[in-house]
């Protein structure tokens, strides 16, 4: 189990983090889309957004090389732990007990899938 | 908090738009999990040590990559639509979802094993998506 080199690790945790922000700008950018054409090509937010989930999946790329899935799934999905904290820090969403209680279920179970992965 | 919040003016959707987000987001993610098989299936006739030039091109003109790829753009497209209304912590999550289907479609398709510790995670990440789709109608 101990075979998971550090550097996947903060390759994968890297990748997750930025992902978030991926999250976070397309969420935004998505809330000022009217319905023009236009209004889709010059909406920045949303460019950015993609733009980070792109640079994240190389990061996730390089780290799932090495690695036991079982460890490195679950760090994946810190994402989403990421987002709850900018949801709530800059787009005022509350934290409510199911996102926690359902969040630990999916990492939990992220973790269970990974071990069965390999 | 809310002073320095960004404003969006759909912050307060109503239910049934919420829902609605919830179940675009679950297509989201087995349209990706689809792009995903299809990227390994693809990838495999790549072969051992593909250049650049050659993945490249493989991107353009292997149909299941190709396909796979285009997915992708058609899943993120969804995901936007359904950023548009609802609280992203409680859309973001469902994204586990994907690995869900993935663990499927490669037993189905790419016949790999299935054994308990896959299926007790499956089963997990769906009770944590059902807590959050009832946190979404609640």
């Amino acid at each position: 189990m101990n075979d998971t080199p550090i550097s996947s690790m903060v390759w994968v945790l890297g990748g997750s983090f930025i992902g978030s922000f991926g999250a976070l700008f397309l969420k935004i950018g998505a809330g000022k889309l009217k319905s023009s054409l236009k209004s889709v090509i010059t909406n920045w937010r949303l460019g950015l957004g993609i733009a980070f989930y792109l640079f994240s999946s190389v990061f996730f790329l390089l780290g799932v090389r090495k690695g036991e899935l079982s460890v490195l799934y679950p760090m994946v999905s810190l994402g989403s732990v990421w987002t709850l904290v900018w949801s709530k820090l800059v787009l005022g969403e509350p934290f409510t007990r199911p996102k926690f209680i359902a969040l630990g279920m999916i990492l939990c179970g992220i973790a269970f899938l990974g071990m069965g992965t390999r | 908090m809310s002073t320095n919040s960004v404003s969006i003016p759909s912050q307060a959707p109503d239910k049934a738009q919420q829902r609605r987000s919830f179940l675009l987001v679950v297509c989201c993610t087995i349209i990706g999990a689809a792009a995903q098989i299809l990227i390994k299936k693809g990838a495999d006739t790549l072969g051992g040590n593909p250049t650049m030039v050659q993945t490249a091109l493989a991107m353009v003109l292997n149909p299941a990559l190709l396909a796979g790829f285009s997915m992708y753009g058609v899943s993120m497209v969804l995901l936007v639509m359904a950023l548009r209304h609802g609280e992203l912590s409680l859309l973001y999550p469902v994204f586990a979802l994907t690995y869900v289907w993935v663990a499927i479609l490669s037993v189905l398709i790419l016949h790999e094993s299935m054994n308990a510790f896959k299926l007790a995670g499956i089963a997990i990440i769906v009770g944590g998506i059902a807590v959050l789709g009832k946190g979404s109608s609640a």
